[in-house]
């Protein structure tokens, strides 16, 4: 069936685009860049802001984001009138935001100040009504400043719509409006599960992450310390985009030569405890398909999902995965392992985790998570964070030459690389899984239906004598929908992944910021899985279980995979967690 | 919170809920009946309201905290309401009201922590011949000066201990 279209005419120039378009898209399709504030593609479009007024010779100006291109219509973006509204709204928002920009963690990649300098705001006309609130920084993860806050709503679409997790609204009236937890909670009590996706939705610097770089610095300055840093999969397919690289760019040697130029004793890779995951998760897989365990098994190495499920799927806690995540195994090894390995005392170890994640604040906190009362992971810091202390060290980072990771726990393969997209778990376990139950080499490694931006994800693999199921989602609330499914008897799987973060841990709520106007056109999702992929094919092993320094940490030290000695120091166990009320059904 | 609510209200709210979680926009007559029942709207009302009707929490309270209808707090045994109409206003009730919250130590809207009274501010009484008025409760007192206040919030204090 084709699609209706509609032709419209904007400053002159005649569009056709498919029904249903607002005035906005058809605009940037023939170029013209409407200014926007509250608009997210995909997230949020409710006409709030009133930034991308346009004339459509209506009683009033419009609101583009919301408006549908209709037949016949003729739109001027550019009038005097048109810009004077827009820098007005502009300058009553300015009003009573709190403009400090100089010190702002936004400042330079903050979209209101980008608005100011774009729509020609050369004064602040107005000095609005504003309250002083204070800054919530009761959350592990998440920093919440009200007063630079623009009632925007972007975070809360991202909150409730996208995720599902809902812990975020807009309360009160008037000046009063707030962006709040029910019954003004600290954020760090509400069922937040520290996804970070709100930071990735917020435009100004009224959410961000907890700022961790303190406690790194002074760790590396610590003469008394051995500082060993780990990197998630998906830094090396971000990291770039703070020192001005296209997105997707891989730059995997640059990121692990300044790591080392900032000081860090080793540089170790998360890919190597993604495999080593793969390992234990594909064994505890196939114990549970053949001893009639709990199925689906559910992957756990996203900690937003974790605590989601905690609080609100906990009749799946027994689903999932026993398996620490990547981060905490990572941790583990390095201080139960490959200290002893070179005598170092593991109390003198202090292990920096870089992740995509906000959530890896929270969970390297975690008292289960310290195997023989150290913990496995001491900082947890964003790959945001790490570029600010690369730039406060003033290291060159585009001009640097590649180098490579530490040895031995910094050997990984494809697989361990993949975990950064949707489905990238999936993909690897079904690589270990399909070898180890068939006895037989997998000649075609890449499985395709597991990877891509579909909200779930289904596929049969044909493993042996066996059908194995598998569904993937990413997003909170894409795994509503599989939890559902399987809650209501409609649905049997016997592997489910789930990521917290739409997209999974490339766009994860630690990744850089990408404008709303930039994601209008590009997907960083799209272009940071595809150098995750390339990475994959460009590595010579790409099967956990080919992984030598894995096959040599099992031989020398853990035993077999899922052993005594891998689940004192690589499982972990889960708890049920309230929503707002302690004992609420 | 903290404080028991009867069980049996909640078994009332559970029938309006059924009543309406099938109708559109089932939220506010859902949270009006609520109120009816309980007084006010403490986070374990409002918690059950968001379960029964399948929406977040935090939806419920946006809407709790925008419409001034809507009381997160319980009444004091006494309802102080203090006239801000026109005639009330040009005759001095703004300084009653002042004085009210100065004795009362509380802001208006709020309930003073023994319980004891709840200070408002209301539209017009009609009775604008003996402004600036007040109300507590059923009884009316007009004509009032700022230093008539602590001897009428005696009466209140000494009718509680007797």
């Amino acid at each position: 069936m084709q699609e209706k279209c509609v032709t419209l005419t904007i400053d002159g120039q005649t569009v056709t685009v498919p029904e249903g378009t607002s005035v906005l898209d058809a605009a940037r399709k023939i170029n013209i860049q409407i200014p926007t504030l509250c608009y997210l593609k995909g997230v949020n479009a409710i006409g709030a802001c009133r930034m991308c007024l346009v004339d459509v010779g209506a009683r009033s100006l419009m609101a583009s984001c919301v408006l549908p291109a209709a037949q016949g219509m003729t739109v001027k973006t550019n009038t005097p009138e048109v810009r004077e509204a827009r820098r007005i709204n502009l300058q009553l928002i300015l009003s009573n935001h709190e403009r400090t920009c100089l010190t702002c963690v936004r400042s330079r990649n903050c979209e209101l100040q980008a608005l100011a300098k774009d729509l020609g705001v050369e004064e602040i006309v107005y000095e609005g009504y504003s309250v002083h609130r204070d800054i919530d920084d009761s959350s592990p993860s998440i920093i919440r400043d009200p007063n630079k806050c623009v009632l925007c709503r972007r975070c809360i679409a991202a909150c409730q719509n996208i995720q599902q997790v809902s812990v975020i609204g807009a309360t009160n009236r008037g000046f009063d409006t707030i962006v709040e937890s029910p019954f003004s909670m600290p954020l760090g009590d509400a069922p937040c599960i520290n996804c970070g996706q709100c930071i990735q939705a917020c435009p100004v610097g009224a959410l961000r992450e907890k700022d961790d770089t303190d406690k790194v610095w002074e760790a590396l300055a610590d003469p008394e310390l051995t500082v060993v840093v780990q990197t998630a999969p998906s830094i090396r397919v971000a990291l770039g985009e703070e020192f001005g690289m296209p997105i997707g760019t891989r730059v995997t040697g640059k990121m692990v030569a300044a790591l080392r130029r900032l000081g860090f004793d080793r540089v170790f890779d998360t890919d190597f405890a993604a495999d080593l995951t793969i390992l234990e998760e594909g064994t505890e897989l196939i114990e549970r398909m053949k001893s009639g365990g709990k199925l689906p098994i559910i992957t756990s190495c996203s900690p937003g999902w974790v605590k989601f499920c905690e609080h609100f799927y906990p009749d799946f806690l027994e689903n999932l995965s026993t398996c620490k995540s990547p981060q905490q195994m990572m941790g583990a090894v390095i201080k139960h392992y490959w200290a002893h390995k070179n005598g170092v005392d593991p109390k003198k170890v202090c292990v920096v985790s870089v992740m995509p994640c906000t959530a890896k604040k929270f969970e390297c906190g975690r008292d289960e998570l310290a195997a023989g009362g150290v913990a496995d992971v001491d900082i947890a810091i964003t790959t945001r964070e790490l570029a600010a202390m690369i730039k406060e060290a003033g290291i060159g980072f585009t001009a640097l030459a590649d180098e490579p990771f530490d040895d031995v726990l910094g050997d990984s393969t494809g697989a361990g690389v993949i975990f950064g997209a949707t489905g990238g778990v999936t993909e690897a376990a079904l690589r270990t899984v399909y070898e180890i139950l068939t006895g037989k080499t997998l000649e075609n490694v890449e499985f395709t239906a597991v990877r891509g931006l579909s909200g779930v994800k289904e596929a049969t693999v044909r493993i042996g004598d066996e059908d194995v199921s598998v569904a993937v989602a990413h997003g909170t609330g894409n795994a509503r929908k599989v939890l559902d499914a399987i809650r209501r008897g409609e649905k049997s799987y016997h592997m489910v992944e789930i990521m917290a973060c739409p997209g999974g841990c490339v766009t994860g709520g630690g990744q850089p910021i990408v404008p709303a106007s930039v994601r209008e056109t590009l997907d960083p999702r799209a272009l940071r899985a595809r150098a995750i992929y390339d990475e994959d094919e460009s590595m010579a092993r790409r099967k956990s279980h080919e992984n030598p320094s894995v096959k040599k940490l099992y031989e020398e030290f853990l035993g077999q995979p899922g052993g005594h000695r891998s689940h004192e120091l690589l499982h972990t166990h889960y708890q049920k967690r309230p929503q707002y009320i302690k004992d609420a059904e | 919170m903290g404080k028991k609510l009867d069980p049996k209200l909640f078994e009332a709210l559970e029938q309006v809920i059924v009543r309406y979680k099938d109708h559109k926009g089932p939220l506010m007559p859902v949270m009006q009946a609520a109120q009816d029942l309980f007084g006010y709207l403490p986070i374990e009302v409002q918690d059950y309201i968001a379960r029964g009707l399948d929406i977040p929490l935090v939806k419920v309270y946006g809407v709790a905290t925008f419409y001034s209808q809507f009381k997160l707090e319980p009444n004091g045994e006494n309802t102080i309401s203090v006239c801000l109409g026109t005639a009330c206003y040009v005759r001095g009730a703004q300084k009653v009201l002042d004085r009210l919250k100065e004795e009362l130590g509380i802001e208006e809207g709020k309930t003073t922590p023994d319980g004891l009274f709840t200070l408002s501010g209301t539209r017009c009484l009609g009775c604008c011949g003996l402004a600036p008025v007040i109300m507590i409760n059923d009884d009316v007192y007009g004509r009032l000066k700022p230093d008539d206040i602590p001897g009428i919030l005696d009466k209140y204090r000494r009718a509680r201990s007797a």
